[in-house]
């Protein structure tokens, strides 16, 4: 392993394309290229697959938190016409090895429970049928006796456990699966001289994805080359999907994976390795193609995709002049039974803990503790929406305690646009930023005075409206490091998360590009081919888009961290530079000009300053395609035109080795203000929005359009987070929010008429065009813009919002305690 | 289980399958007919992304039986537009942005689709009544509601050239 003891310097940017240009496609509103076929109902998602000779899976989940499996009888569902296997956890594991795991050291998980389940809806054996149907027919004959254990719900509680109640007992005698402690900058010093110290015990619940289509899975082997072939919506999977083949226990080349359409991710389809896994083994084991695709309730309790859930003691310290100057930590996270990405999330949030403000010592303890529930897994934000979440609600207690307007204290304590690029305390760069411009448009926008007096107006007629501001980070195009720097021992300290594409032009001139990752409700095809068109001044509708498998893949991470468009961009430039080359050496030839002197033109190459001295592209790659005799005998110059290029991420170096610095692992900053107005009625605890506006700044943007619809979307995630969604475990660990209706997602009631969505662009000086990413924003600013409003509404009774989901029984309740406090 | 004949005309067509009488409407149309349009969301009639039309009228096909709808008439999304020839509501949803990962859009349109066949000219109450019991987790709403708005002009459009 690579490691520095110092900070690197900054890497000089790689940035090709600047920022500013005339750019014809790129900034448009171009309907996205995605949208015909999946309005005709002609998009293929993973149930759209079908096999000839295909048989169904179904599984049978714990309705235990945790128990050992003392015996299962399959018998009785064996005999069942038309099920051909009814296996259990040995079973599969006699086939496969444990999943793949970024935890270090590992815990270790399979797709089907052996011995002992350790959460509600743990897999415990699968049935095969001819229908699926009939395997769930099968799965009711299914006879098996548990001895249960002790039960661990709490994560406080959690780090006391012992004996059985202790998940995986040969990772040591406890349910604390890491803990660690950093500390960058003068902290000690900081809070010592501090002026005020503000306080709050805040508490970040456990909700998620929910992508309206489930995890899925349609997989077939063949016995004579021995070779899978694995149909899935997962995200990741020219990225990591080769652990997938150690799992099965094959080489990687002995396991295609073929991507199809998601129907919503938001992180939750990055790592689905255990319904792929269980599916392609169920078929060698059959025999036959195999499909499993998750019901919602399977999807619910089971998926590994459970967000962040999290219990902060934070400390912000300000100097006497009201500016924030220290941020001390501690939390612990429920982590659930399974640890499959261990504390990355936590690298995550290391990114952008300090927010937009100039905070210089940052201090922060992670207890990640095992308890009976489903795992973690990825969900819009990955950790940081619950640190910008601490961060702006210590910042509104300061606001609160200190008397002052929650607009200006923010602006007072900004990272001025001077200052970048800027390196916090953790050391992640910020790029660039201007955040006093973002949050001068919202105020505008938003009429923040008008609705001031309106406010003062409503207040004497006894109605509580409320003024919400955060003004947050979203940190974009991760870099790998986040994923291990936190561990004890590094593990796997892998540092690539490239995205490659490939270009070919057709004889005809037409051109394809192959993605190595996935649709999943975001515009990737749209994305490449406006750059693209731009690249090459060609129409879009001469482009088409095609996602690589990984037999024919080049390195792919795909999306997630809000990173793709920044990486397809800058894949896009570089196979699109070598397109260019070898264009003008076959238009050179044909037009007998110096290849230095020619220039893409609409569809056609051309001499510079010649006028209608050009050949089209049609042209060009027919001549290219199939008379190799006419141009000039050169081994150098082949037939055909095509291009593959791998962009590497643009700006990443190494944490030290004492993690006193973490380095630069997540530096192309976004930046967002939202600003929500609420009224709360104090009798029934429901909050009602009156407007909402939502300023973000995501650099150069490509197509302002579809990124108003991230944010949208997003803010209606994060207005479920603050205000309805929880995955809620009893004191049994059962889940009892494990349906449509009693987990609560938004219906276009519970959302503002009109989000009010403007831009500032700030272009990144590291990524092509200065584009930044933007797809997690929405959901990582509105949460605390709305407890912002909520309290600001409730100001008058004293109300403080420290626990999310804020549902109207909650709100009632902290209503009633605030009411009584002050008779 | 014994299987029952049912005669079902989806988007104008005739079906006649043997099935079991447990078969949901939505495994049917998927499954048996290959009318993958038809997404299913959660199969316990909360999300609203299976909705196809019965006899006309705004069906969860995951809370329907397939022998229920012996002798009727489905419309699912594949009835509405082609590509190149698309119904004035799929237009206006490419136009406005009305779809990301387009999981839950059939079920939105075909709710729309009733929606304009009893009332042409709804106004903004009328469709968020239409498509309020159905999820979407991508596009917070706003630009579906758009869309049927601008569809509606667009269909007005469309009679006075007519």
């Amino acid at each position: 392993m690579n490691t520095v003891t110092k900070s690197a310097p900054i890497p000089p940017s790689r940035q090709r394309e600047k920022p500013g240009q005339a750019l014809k496609w790129i900034g448009t509103n171009m309907k996205r290229v995605e949208d015909p076929r999946l309005l005709t109902g002609q998009g293929r998602y993973i149930d759209d697959v079908d096999l000839p000779n295909m048989l169904h899976a179904a599984v049978l989940r714990s309705p235990h938190a945790h128990a050992r499996i003392k015996s299962i009888d399959v018998s009785a569902a064996a005999a069942l016409p038309g099920v051909v296997k009814v296996l259990t956890g040995a079973d599969i594991a006699a086939s496969t090895n444990a999943l793949p795991c970024f935890a270090n050291p590992p815990v270790e998980q399979r797709c089907v429970a052996v011995g002992r389940v350790r959460h509600v809806g743990e897999p415990v054996v699968v049935a095969v049928a001819e229908s699926r149907y009939v395997a769930e027919d099968a799965l009711d004959r299914v006879v098996i006796e548990f001895e249960e254990l002790p039960v661990v719900v709490d994560p406080e509680k959690a780090i006391q456990s012992s004996g059985d109640a202790v998940l995986h007992p040969e990772r040591g005698a406890t349910n604390i699966a890491i803990q660690r402690h950093f500390a960058f900058g003068p902290v000690e010093q900081d809070f010592a001289n501090a002026a005020k110290i503000i306080r709050r015990r805040l508490c970040w619940p456990r909700s998620g994805a929910q992508p309206l289509e489930t995890v899925g899975a349609v997989a077939e082997y063949e016995s004579g080359s021995g070779k899978f072939t694995v149909h899935i919506n997962s995200s990741m999977y020219n990225y990591v999907g080769w652990t997938m083949a150690l799992s099965l226990g094959v080489p990687a080349h002995k396991l295609n994976i073929v991507p199809v359409l998601a129907g919503g991710s938001f992180g939750s389809k990055l790592f689905v390795h255990k319904v792929g896994v269980l599916t392609a083994a169920l078929a060698r084991i059959c025999g036959r193609p195999v499909k499993y695709i998750e019901d919602r309730i399977d999807n619910i309790m089971a998926c590994d995709n459970h967000g962040s859930d999290r219990i902060y003691d934070a400390e912000l310290a300000l100097d006497a002049d009201n500016r924030m100057i220290g941020l001390r930590c501690k939390v612990i996270d429920d982590y659930g039974a399974y640890f499959q990405f261990g504390i990355g999330h936590h690298g995550n949030a290391l990114s952008q803990i300090v927010g937009p403000y100039k905070i210089r010592s940052v201090d922060l303890s992670i207890t990640a503790v095992f308890t009976n529930k489903c795992q973690q897994g990825a969900y819009r934000g990955f950790g940081s929406e619950v640190s910008n979440f601490v961060i702006e609600r210590l910042a509104d207690a300061a606001v609160d305690e200190l008397g002052v307007d929650p607009a200006e204290f923010r602006r007072k304590n900004f990272i001025q646009p001077e200052d970048f690029p800027y390196k916090i305390p953790t050391g992640n760069l910020y790029d660039s930023g201007n955040y006093g411009a973002v949050l001068d448009e919202a105020l505008r926008m938003l009429d923040y005075q008008g609705w001031r007096k309106k406010q003062a107006e409503y207040r004497k007629q006894g109605r509580y409206i409320g003024i919400g501001v955060a003004t947050c980070q979203e940190r974009s195009v991760f870099s790998a490091t986040e994923f291990w720097m936190l561990n004890e021992e590094a593990g796997f300290a892998l540092t690539s998360s490239p995205e490659g594409v490939s270009i070919k032009v057709d004889p005809l001139g037409k051109v394809v590009v192959s993605l190595n990752a996935p649709f999943w409700g975001n515009s990737p095809e749209t994305m490449a081919t406006m750059i693209l068109a731009e690249q090459l001044k060609i129409d879009p509708s001469d482009i088409s888009v095609v996602y690589s498998d990984t037999d024919h893949g080049l390195a792919g991470t795909g999306p997630g961290g809000s990173r793709y468009t920044v990486m397809v961009a800058g894949a896009v430039v570089g196979a699109a530079g070598m397109i260019k080359e070898k264009l003008f050496r076959v238009a050179g030839h044909m037009l007998e000009a110096s290849p230095g002197d020619l220039e893409m033109r609409d569809g056609k190459v051309g001499v510079k300053g010649a006028p209608g001295l050009e050949k089209t592209i049609a042209e060009i790659a027919m001549h290219a395609h199939f008379f190799r005799l006419s141009m000039p005998d050169d081994p150098t110059l082949t037939s055909g035109i095509d291009a593959a290029y791998t962009y590497d991420h643009p700006l990443t170096t190494l944490p030290s080795d004492d993690r006193s610095d973490l380095g630069i692992f997540y530096p192309i900053m976004g930046h967002m203000c939202h600003m929500p107005v609420v009224e709360v009625d104090p009798g029934t605890g429901q909050v009602k929005f009156l407007d909402y506006v939502a300023v973000h700044d995501c650099g150069t943007m490509v197509n302002p359009m579809t990124l108003a619809g991230h944010v949208r979307g997003g803010t209606a995630q994060g207005i479920g987070t603050a205000l309805y969604e929880q995955y809620y475990y009893d004191d049994s660990g059962q889940l009892l929010t494990a349906s449509y209706a009693d987990y609560l997602i938004p219906t276009l009631f519970e959302v503002p008429a009109n989000v009010r969505v403007g831009h500032v662009e700030t272009p990144s000086p590291f990524t092509e065009y200065g584009i930044k990413g933007g797809g997690e924003g929405g959901r990582m600013g509105a949460p605390p813009a709305i407890c912002s409003a909520i309290e600001d509404a409730l100001r008058p009774l004293g109300v403080k919002v420290d626990a999310l989901p804020i549902t109207p029984r909650k709100l009632r309740t902290l209503i009633r305690e605030a009411q009584t406090r002050a008779a | 289980m014994v299987k029952q004949i049912v005669t079902v005309t989806v988007n104008g067509a005739r079906h006649q399958r043997e099935i079991e009488p447990r078969m949901l409407l939505s495994d049917f149309i998927r499954h048996e007919l290959s009318l993958t349009g038809t997404h299913v969301g959660c199969e316990h009639g909360v999300c609203g992304t299976c909705t196809v039309l019965v006899d006309g009228v705004a069906t969860r096909s995951c809370l329907c039986l397939a022998v229920q709808a012996d002798g009727l008439s489905v419309e699912t999304v594949e009835s509405l537009g082609k590509i190149g020839a698309l119904h004035p509501l799929q237009q206006a949803f490419w136009e406005k942005h009305g779809l990301q990962c387009g999981f839950c859009t059939p079920g939105m349109l075909m709710c729309l689709a009733e929606l304009l066949r009893t009332n042409p000219n709804p106004d903004r109450e009328a469709i968020v009544e239409a498509i309020g019991g159905n999820l979407c987790r991508c596009t917070g709403y706003q630009n579906i509601i758009a869309a049927a708005e601008y569809a509606v002009e667009l269909l007005s459009a469309r009679k006075e050239a007519a």
